[in-house]
């Protein structure tokens, strides 16, 4: 007897095992990642990590990337007081202008830190008077230093050594004393001498004023007109380096730009040798096929190593990996895209009595044009940040900076303000590249 | 009259859209010609002089590797435990970073009924961490945390939640709807929901982007290493740091690393190309 139905014959036994399958699956799959991520807490050593972590530099590094310092510092050598910001020659105060928390009288001093906390420093002496704990005095001697602390337990903030002592009883206030030197740290809010340097006659402006300076005909400096000696004092800053920042900045995205054009332009001719319908001849096709993943496979970071080698520093080393690395990427996806084409449409042309070069341009290119344009934004925007990266291994512009400046970890404040440029660049590539997209894509849509 | 005035149309039309095409190509040409010789001016090295050297140095570490013989092998295996470090890094990255993204794209898409008032701030978050270049955090992890493993790990697994999370929640937007409007008149609660009407949706496509983002994060792992994130990127500069001598050495780090993403991209694009090609036979 046939059974004749529409409805197709379940087998029970059938349903059960694949259920069950699925059941081993939910249960196995999450237990496979559970034990991967288990094992890669031990390979990594997350434990002893977070033990040898150092939050405290996360603290530091946060104050003082949104602050800045003020040093009071006593040379026992030159026998000198400075104020300086940042510790910096070319932002010392004269002695006549001193900030007004300061107080100088010859050889003693007197540091108004606010909140009550002072510093009167006598001789060789400092005292820290600390609300809540009490006064301590340190003196410098010939051998090291030598502290009277108040009574009771040695708080945390403190750290007493015979050769140095470190007190720092909130985040902006610290006083050190080693046997050559006194020194003063008061931190205050903001960015200081961003726009123009201390020294400079600019410095202290406000924008309305430096509005009208750019306009009257009064020359500060006798061979630039104003405007342009305003531009010159920002960029040439010695703390904050406008003008090399950018020009890194202008690097970074020069190598992106010119790096993915480049892959983008030997990408194209490369994709029709490496697509089934167009390029016959199969040993051709596969030796095409192998470069795109040898340049892929050898990946930017090999690239970049050998560029610098032979190209030195700079921006054409970054583009030349970068368009080395992404001619393979690209022409891959490009020659995916040609053997997904219509091909009605070529052999339309093609019925119009249409030369090989016409077919490519009205049956094949228009076809690919959509995905040409969004890949190429999209490589685009991922390589502004691969060319950061590019650029700490050695090849240059905003990334090498950012490394340099934070090896030298002296002024966070420097380091955020990069960090912070090179953000809003690469947003603003993504946007730009975002709006590219939709106006040449949709607009081929609608229109 | 009116085809010929129509005629006359599309002629002006078709000579506005070849001055256009005509300007592009040429702004294209003048972006990319001044833009060589200006980078070739700031580059260091210039391009002509670098030419020449150019083959030196992949030469020169071909020839110390050839010389190893035998022992070129040797030193493949010696710098294998460096690259499952490097992969390992990419691995926890890829699967904490796509695990952060699903809830990312859970909440960010209306056509899954995410929570309204949260769909805009998600998706800015979601832009951030993309924008967010992986080496700006890793730089920042490693002071913090000391070089190892783990900064890298995190800056990659930040930046491929964003990345992730965006393209999810795209492939959510084009999910049927009428599977969750059957569990909602079951009575089912939002995460019932997205268990039983959306998961089984979209999980072909979330892993073969998952896949896809894998192989990327090795290439990433690997050259943060280079900064000091530890696995086989620091291996090579230490390597490269000894200069002459140690191109045997380097030369298998190359080796390796090529043969690992090579294996890396097949691998994942057979994957993806059974993952979506039975989702697509749905």
């Amino acid at each position: 007897m046939t059974t004749d139905t529409l409805e197709p014959v379940v087998n029970l036994g059938d349903v059960w095992q694949k259920v069950r399958r699925r059941a081993w699956i939910t249960v196995l799959a999450p237990l496979a990642v559970v034990a991967y991520l288990v094992y890669t807490w031990f390979a990594f050593d997350v434990s002893d990590l977070l033990s040898r972590a150092q939050p405290e530099r996360a603290a530091i590094l946060a104050t003082d990337s949104v602050a800045y310092k003020v040093h009071v510092t006593k040379d026992f050598r030159r026998g000198e007081m400075e104020v300086a910001i940042e510790g910096e020659r070319t932002a010392t105060y004269d002695n006549a202008e001193l900030p007004d928390w300061v107080t100088l009288d010859g050889k003693n001093a007197f540091v108004d830190l606010g909140d009550g906390y002072t510093v009167e420093i006598k001789g060789n002496t400092a005292y820290f008077d600390v609300p809540g704990y009490g006064m301590i005095e340190t003196t410098a001697t010939k051998k090291g230093v030598e502290t009277i602390l108040p009574e009771g337990e040695v708080p945390d903030w403190l750290k007493d050594d015979p050769r140095k002592l470190d007190a720092r009883p909130s985040l902006d206030k610290r006083l050190q004393v080693t046997k050559t030197k006194i020194e003063i740290h008061n931190y205050f809010g903001g960015w200081e001498n961003f726009w123009f340097p201390f020294r400079s006659p600019l410095h202290g402006q406000s924008f309305s004023q430096l509005y009208a300076l750019a306009l009257s005909a009064d020359r500060l400096d006798p061979d630039y007109s104003n405007l342009w000696f305003i531009v010159h004092e920002f960029l040439g800053n010695p703390d904050w380096q406008h003008g090399d920042v950018f020009v890194a900045l202008f690097e970074t995205i020069m190598m992106a730009v010119l790096g993915t054009l480049t892959a983008a332009l030997f990408g194209l001719p490369l994709a029709f040798l490496a697509a089934r319908n167009f390029t016959p001849s199969q040993v051709l096709r596969f030796g095409t096929r192998r470069l795109f993943d040898f340049l892929r496979g050898i990946d930017m970071l090999i690239w970049s190593l050998i560029f610098i080698r032979a190209f030195g520093l700079g921006p054409l080393t970054g583009a030349l990996a970068i368009a080395f690395t992404d001619t393979g990427s690209l022409g891959k996806l490009f020659s995916e895209a040609l053997e997904n084409i219509d091909n009605r449409q070529v052999e339309g042309v093609k019925a119009t009595g249409a030369s090989q070069i016409q077919r490519y341009r009205f049956g094949v290119i228009p076809q690919i044009l959509p995905v040409f344009v969004s890949q190429v934004l999209y490589y685009l925007e991922s390589n502004t940040r691969s060319a950061t990266v590019i650029g700490a291994l050695g090849a240059g512009g905003i990334g090498l900076l950012l490394v340099e400046t934070m090896k030298t970890s002296r002024d966070w404040e420097n380091t955020s303000y990069i960090i912070i440029l090179t953000i809003v660049v690469v947003i603003a590539m993504d946007q730009t590249s975002g709006w590219l997209r939709r106006k040449l894509i949709e607009g081929r849509k609608s229109g | 009259m009116a085809v010929a005035a129509l005629e006359q149309e599309i002629l002006s039309l078709r000579k506005h859209r070849q001055l256009y095409s005509m300007i592009g190509l040429l702004l294209l040409v003048a972006v990319l010609v001044s833009g060589y010789s200006k980078a070739n001016e700031m580059n260091s090295g210039g391009f002509l002089q670098g030419l020449s050297k150019f083959f030196d140095y992949p030469g020169e570490i071909v020839v110390e590797a050839w010389q190893a013989g035998p022992a070129f092998f040797a030193l493949v295996v010696h710098f294998a435990p460096a690259m499952l470090e490097t992969l390992n890094i990419a691995g926890v990255a890829t699967l904490l970073g796509g695990a952060i993204a699903v809830v990312l794209a859970m909440a960010s898409t209306r056509n899954v009924d995410s929570w309204g008032p949260l769909i805009p701030v998600v998706r800015r978050m979601m832009d951030i961490m993309r924008a967010f270049p992986e080496l700006i955090v890793a730089l920042f992890l490693i002071f913090v945390l000391g070089s190892s493993p783990v900064p890298a790990m995190i800056a990659v697994a930040f930046h491929t939640a964003g990345a992730l999370g965006k393209l999810f929640s795209e492939v959510n937007e084009n999910i049927d709807r009428r599977p969750i409007e059957g569990l909602s008149a079951c009575g089912a609660s939002w995460l019932q929901r997205i268990r039983f009407a959306v998961m089984p949706q979209v999980a072909p496509n979330y892993l073969s982007y998952f896949l896809l983002r894998l192989e990327i994060n090795v290439r990433a792992s690997a050259i943060l290493g280079f900064v000091g994130a530890g696995g086989i990127g620091q291996e090579l500069r230490r390597t490269i740091g000894w200069g002459k001598g140690a191109g045997d050495e380097t030369a298998a780090i190359f080796v390796l690393l090529f043969l690992t993403i090579m294996a890396i991209d097949q691998l994942s694009s057979y994957l993806r190309g059974r993952l979506v090609g039975s989702g697509r036979a749905h």
